[in-house]
């Protein structure tokens, strides 16, 4: 098992007559994913590369069976998309735009209480559960099949983890990039919590950043809630208060949320936290002996 | 991006949130007009600049005649001033506002802000008016009033009389709350704010309710659907560097140590900084090329971290994922073609094209040090700096 994605979830993609869309469209079926077609409105009824285009998700899903959907429309309409998505009934969105106004996240957020749909990011790499299913942008080529769980609001910090990871012969059951915006679909401690529930999943590295304090509740998660070890790293440390670190939600503001404040929160709650971002590996190694590395011993 | 505060009442009056009528002045004469078209004084002098704390620094005076208003906006404008958010060297002050000066019966603070925990916009005041809201917070956080707002539904009149008796507010001063704080609600959403503060809110003398001083910030990702907020921008008070970066697309900000870096992806960015310190070195500043890049925006980043003259040597790190090496490649050798480079560099590549980005930088001919991990990377930048001495 995993948590989110497996090799029967089947994908379409929103926007795939973009370059960005299509680029990845043919990176994840290449992969192995099952992406099944796309969305483009005005262009229904043509396909690219093989992917079947349809006016909207709604027809998509119909006639492809899709479950989840990967969306790299532009900022100014990606709210739209999502709620698109959501309202089509499917079961998974990754929003991969980054730069989406945060008062229409906030309309997001309102309009899916009470529907079933989940979404990462926005502003995120996506979901790979490696040798299944890979939906968004990581390079497929650095995971491995495996058991430990990987979450990070950044994308390029959640690749270091996992090259980490399998560069000591380490797989993956599932990676998770939330994203970096103040407002995003699933936390942390969602993640965790799935997880936790996860019967292959044996152990977990968490990463996070400045700005805002959905670690320090992750971590009060991991604490009162967790079986499993959990490792992590928050970057920020050097950054200077009051400024926007790239990411929306990466911002030291009136002393709070500061690295060293969500470190020390980390560590009361039990989680082995890498002293430098090329630590995070050996972070989860002092807590946790992995079973495929005991096999490969045997 | 920050706006002046004469540019925030403005904006404010456009959503019939009462604030002291006032104008902007560029020069003393035209600050004397001001003051007498303005009718009856005392007037107030506020010096104009992106920055909190100007009343302890010398930026806000009470001026009794006109031409009071004119020697006093003489000697602010051209003065620097200095303030606990300025940093030691300060601010170039440009123009100051003339206001009408008003009686304060009672000062309040009224912020809106969207809260990452509730995923809403939430309205929050105190009775501490003029107060930092952040010493409140750690001093008496039970004096923080707080509602948070749907989305669908906008602020209610009933969530505003609420805070209006809670902060003690009496007969008609209710009603003037009730459109007040809606005014502000429909200013914050209409302008795509990130933050907006009234500190103080006053009661005047004569029982009225007045926004003495707004600050607002706005999303950036939002901008797009506000040219008139867009025009508000004031390039004086922005990095040099910062705004030149902001023309790419690209997100960088400077930070005072002599080690450049240029990653792609914020967290990566930040953990790249982070771990030049964890090797004794000091980072110049945060860049991140993003992940759409292309060669042009990647050789403008290079040129970025050159322009800084405290750089003594440059750390690339990339992992690609919508980022090719091979494009980072070619745009790390085309500008260090361009500009000639004279530092140390150190190139750590991983992801997707990672070989051809490799093969690129190694056939280059230029003195490029490769590095075969992000510790790898820092170890070298920092040893390849120290050794400059």
């Amino acid at each position: 098992m995993s948590i989110l994605v497996n090799k029967d979830t089947r994908v379409i993609t929103q926007g795939i007559t973009g370059a960005t869309g299509l680029f990845h469209a043919l990176g994840a079926r290449e992969y192995g994913t099952q992406m099944v077609g796309g969305v483009t409105p005005g262009k229904g009824g043509t396909t690219i590369e093989g992917f079947p285009v349809f006016d909207t998700v709604l027809e998509a899903v119909r006639e492809t069976g899709a479950t989840a959907s990967v969306i790299y429309v532009p900022p100014p309409y990606a709210a739209d998309a999502i709620m698109e998505a959501v309202d089509a009934g499917i079961e998974l969105v990754c929003c991969i735009t980054e730069g989406i106004p945060v008062l229409d996240m906030v309309k997001v957020k309102q309009f899916m209480q009470g529907k079933n749909t989940r979404l990462i990011g926005p502003n995120c790499p996506g979901v790979i559960t490696p040798g299944q299913c890979k939906i968004g942008i990581m390079p497929g080529y650095i995971h491995k099949p495996g058991k430990v769980g990987v979450v990070s609001r950044s994308g390029t910090l959640t690749y270091e983890a996992v090259w980490q990871l399998t560069s000591l012969g380490i797989g993956q059951s599932t990676c998770v990039g939330i994203g970096g915006d103040p407002v995003n679909g699933t936390s942390h401690t969602d993640v965790l919590r799935m997880f936790e529930a996860d019967p292959d999943t044996e152990a977990v590295i968490m990463n996070g950043e400045i700005g805002g304090s959905a670690e320090e509740e992750a971590a009060r998660f991991v604490r009162d809630h967790m079986s499993k070890p959990v490792a992590g790293f928050i970057a920020g440390a050097t950054a200077p208060p009051g400024k926007r670190m790239g990411h929306a939600g990466a911002i030291v503001s009136g002393g709070k949320g500061t690295a060293a404040e969500k470190i020390a929160v980390l560590k009361e709650c039990g989680i082995s936290v890498a002293e430098s971002p090329a630590e995070m590996a050996q972070a989860l190694l002092r807590i946790y002996q992995p079973s495929d590395l005991k096999v490969a011993a045997a | 991006m920050n706006i002046h505060e004469y540019q925030a009442k403005e904006i404010l009056r456009k959503y019939g949130v009462s604030v002291p009528d006032g104008h902007v002045a560029y020069n003393s004469a035209i600050a004397r007009d001001w003051a007498k078209r303005l009718g009856d004084g005392p007037w107030v002098v506020k010096a104009q600049i992106h920055a909190g704390g100007r009343g302890k620094g010398g930026g806000v005076k009470l001026a009794r005649t006109p031409d009071e208003v004119r020697n006093i906006a003489r000697e602010m404008i051209g003065m620097t001033l200095i303030t606990h958010q300025t940093g030691p060297e300060g601010k170039l002050v440009k123009r100051v506002l003339i206001e009408k000066g008003c009686n304060i019966a009672r000062e309040l603070y009224i912020s809106l802000v969207v809260d990452r925990n509730t995923s809403k916009v939430t309205i929050m005041a105190s009775t501490e008016g003029g107060m930092d809201i952040e010493e409140v917070a750690e001093r008496s956080p039970e004096k923080i009033l707080r509602e948070a707002i749907d989305p669908l539904i906008g602020l209610a009149p009933s969530q505003c009389r609420k805070l209006a008796f809670k902060l003690g507010l009496q007969g008609k001063q209710v009603g003037q709350a009730v459109t007040l704080l809606q005014g502000l609600y429909q200013a914050f959403i209409g302008s795509d704010c990130s933050q907006l503060e009234i500190n103080p809110l006053v009661v005047t003398g004569e029982g009225e309710l007045m926004a003495l001083d707004a600050k607002f910030n706005f999303d950036d990702n939002a901008l797009f659907r506000h040219r008139l907020i867009r025009d508000m921008r004031d390039y004086d008070e922005e990095d040099p560097n910062e705004i030149e970066a902001s023309q790419y697309e690209l997100s960088y900000i400077s930070l005072e140590g002599n080690i450049g870096c240029l990653v792609n992806g914020a967290g990566l960015a930040m953990a790249t900084m982070d771990i030049i310190k964890h090797c004794g070195g000091e980072p110049a500043n945060f860049l991140d090329v993003g992940g759409g890049a292309t060669i042009e925006r990647v050789t403008e980043a290079f040129k970025l971290i050159l322009s800084d003259h405290k750089v003594k040597g440059i750390l690339v790190n990339i992992f690609g994922g919508i980022m090719k090496c091979d494009v980072i490649a070619t745009g790390v050798i085309e500008a260090a073609k361009q500009v000639g480079l004279k530092v140390p560099l150190v190139v750590r590549l991983e992801g997707t094209n990672v070989e051809k980005g490799k093969q690129m930088l190694a056939e280059s001919g230029l003195n490029i040090v490769a590095a075969d991990s992000m510790a790898d990377g820092a170890e070298k930048i920092v040893r390849a700096v120290s050794d400059l001495g």
